[in-house]
């Protein structure tokens, strides 16, 4: 288990690099300076030369690449001020440091995508093992029709009917918005509530669906039928038998789900006004603030790379024989 | 001893009524509802069987010998499976009986060994329990009561180090060695009948033979009627008393093992023995294939389903092998329309010299 984590870390860590340089390199190929940002409105080549100084676009794009790989561990003295490890440098937008702003928005990103994931797990997993139980009869064809439907939905055009609907016609729910925990659960609870239905609508019908097939496909396996000739009740062998191989494909994309989700719901945050991670990706792409845009782009990249080892790992809780190879 | 022994051979225990018998099958029909229309898999079935007895039951891949006996345990599906006929366990019809009736039966009265243990044991769950669940069940015993019975089972079974082992999981396991739990398994509760589905057909020769050892030794031990399905007659007659050969869903001959092997009577079973590789024999005689395939259970020839595969079908003349299909006798006997004289020359003047 040590020796696969190990392994693991260490292609992580290939693919984070390989990450980081291509969005590095991909950022300079746009045409677009980053210091007329910062130059403003009365720019004149000498300030301009400053700021490129300033900001290390004079280095060759490498080179500065090699420096931002470098500062993340080592931290460094900018002429705005001191940025210890992890160093993300400074937003070019708004000189806000890029760590403290990703870790500010993350607890939003976090409850929405947390709080989505146990609504479509709980609603998802719950429809697709009963349509599996009922297969071929009405509950069946209701539910297996109705995620077919939903799945095709997309938030951008729920989202606002939802809100529409509930909060600025009829004022049954108050508007999105994010309230720490720490400060009020309840206001957390209630500024999210719609976010995360929403969000799960998608989710539970592609949970749903898959489910479904996985259990029906589980329940032919032959180890099922052997429960069964041994006797054991149908619920038995549903529940312990056919489920306990169903987990596998479903925690296979709930690592990819849950790493994206928490890389950023951009559509989502965008749609109920949420600065999460997600609004904060597009927002720097739009800005062309090379900072941000990076350290969201690696944060990201880290929690989908962490999620999918997490899912690796729990291969091995859920079937013994990938435990021992 | 069953029906098909020839009437007064043995005296004592001669012809009992069927009634009698531990399991009796009468007149299974098992019919299943696929997109291409209906398959009649089992068709018109009949055998006996009784305690301490084994029956093999021989025939090809799609005979209808598995799905006969998974129709026994009611482990087919019934929203696709029409099942009509008598399925008498001790007296108790099976046939229509409720899930909760045939669950309190499964794994306690009724006990199946499946062909790949592989695939047919859990990978998630440790050996033992696996051979526990069904003891904890069905005797109400403690989860410790029933690993302790694991324990003892696994040891009964011949795997060493059972009290190691029993929290192996099947894939730590080796083939033969899982092959025995699964038996383990199945024995647990003392069935009174063990259905065996090909149970050393994934096994290499070695270790067959000692599967087959085991459960000889286990139903002198436990007084268990089996049935062992296989396609390999010389597997079933190391190990049964009486035989069934069964070709497209019907029964085509039985009687008892010395009889079927000595003198069989159905051009199918000649077929099955001409097809099997003989140790004392000429290594360049080819082995006799029965040509063709067997006939899909779709839409089965019309008149005797093996017709179009037989080899005799003109002595027996007028056609009537296509067109009229015959009736196995009560007891000792085949579905084929050769007279008994027929049978008897065929196979002494053909059959015979060919098999060595």
């Amino acid at each position: 288990m040590l020796r696969f984590l190990v392994r693991r870390t260490l292609g992580a860590v290939v693919i984070l690099l390989f990450i980081s340089a291509f969005t590095f390199f991909l950022f300079f190929a746009i045409p677009h300076d980053p210091a007329l940002l910062s130059c403003g409105k009365n720019c004149t080549p000498d300030n301009l030369r400053t700021i490129h100084h300033n900001l290390g676009l004079d280095h060759p794009v490498p080179v500065q690449y090699y420096h931002y790989m470098v500062r993340i561990f080592t931290g460094h003295r900018f002429s705005t001020g001191n940025c210890p490890a992890p160093c993300f440098g400074y937003s070019f937008a708004n000189s806000e440091p890029v760590w403290p702003t990703l870790m500010d928005r993350l607890p939003t990103t976090l409850s929405l995508a947390l709080g989505a994931m146990v609504v479509f797990l709980l609603f998802g997993l719950g429809t697709g093992m009963l349509a599996a139980w009922k297969r071929g009869t009405t509950v069946d064809k209701v539910f297996s029709s109705a995620s077919l439907v939903l799945s095709s939905m997309q938030i951008y055009f729920v989202g606002p009917i939802v809100l529409a609907l509930l909060v600025y016609n009829n004022h049954i729910l108050d508007q999105p918005k994010y309230v720490p925990f720490t400060d009020n659960p309840l206001s957390w609870f209630n500024g999210l509530l719609i976010p995360w239905c929403v969000l799960s609508i998608l989710f539970t019908a592609n949970y749903t669906r898959m489910s479904r097939s996985t259990m029906i496909e589980q329940l032919q396996e032959e180890h099922v039928r052997t429960a069964r000739a041994k006797g054991m009740s149908s619920a038995y062998v549903f529940f312990r038998y056919a489920w306990r191989g169903s987990l596998i494909p479903i925690v296979t994309i709930l690592g990819i789900d849950l790493g994206s989700l928490l890389g950023g719901a951009m559509i989502t945050e965008y749609t109920f006004q949420l600065a999460g991670l997600g609004r904060l990706a597009i927002d720097s792409v739009t800005k062309t603030d090379l900072p941000m845009l990076m350290g969201v782009m690696l944060f990201s990249a880290a929690l989908i790379v962490l999620f999918n080892i997490l899912v690796d790992a729990a291969y091995a809780f859920i079937d013994p024989r990938v435990r021992l190879s | 001893m069953t029906t098909m022994t020839k009437p007064g051979e043995f005296a004592e225990d001669a012809a009992p009524a069927a009634s009698d018998a531990f399991l009796s099958v009468r007149d299974l029909y098992v019919r299943f509802s696929t997109e291409d229309g209906i398959v009649k898999a089992v068709d018109g079935l009949s055998f006996d069987l009784e305690r301490g007895r084994t029956l093999g039951i021989v025939g090809e891949s799609g005979s209808g010998k598995s799905v006969t006996n998974l129709t026994v345990l009611g482990l087919h599906n019934p929203a696709t499976t029409e099942v009509a006929g008598e399925i008498l366990l001790d007296g108790q019809e099976l046939t229509g009986a409720s899930n909760r009736t045939l669950e309190k039966l499964r794994g306690d009265k009724v006990a199946m060994i499946f062909q790949d243990s592989l695939t047919a044991l859990s990978p998630y769950y440790t050996v033992g329990r696996q051979i526990a669940e069904p003891y904890v069940k069905h005797r109400g015993v403690s989860k410790r009561e029933g690993r302790e019975r694991a324990i003892e089972m696994l040891e009964k079974v011949g795997i060493p180090q059972p009290r190691m082992r029993v929290d192996d999981y099947p894939h730590q396991f080796s083939g033969g060695m899982r092959q025995r739990a699964m038996i383990a398994m199945a024995l647990v509760c003392n069935p009174d009948l063990l259905i065996a589905d090909e149970p050393t057909t994934a096994l290499d020769v070695t270790v067959q033979a000692q599967i087959l050892d085991l459960l000889k030794d286990l139903q002198q031990e436990f007084g268990s009627a089996i049935i062992l399905i296989t396609h390999d007659l010389g597997v079933v007659s190391n190990v049964a008393d009486d035989l069934l050969v069964m070709y497209a869903g019907r029964a085509v001959e039985r009687g008892s093992v010395r009889e079927l092997i000595r003198e069989p009577q159905h051009p199918y079973t000649w077929g099955l023995l001409g097809s099997m590789p003989r140790l004392m024999s000429d290594v360049t005689e080819p082995l006799t294939p029965i040509p063709g395939a067997p006939p899909s259970l779709l839409s089965p020839p019309p008149g005797c389903a093996f017709h179009p595969r037989c080899g005799f079908t003109d002595l027996v003349g007028g056609g009537r092998c296509a067109t009229e299909r015959p009736e196995l006798p009560d007891g000792r006997g085949s579905a084929c329309h050769l007279t008994g004289e027929q049978k008897r020359s065929v196979f002494i003047e053909t059959i015979q010299p060919r098999l060595g």
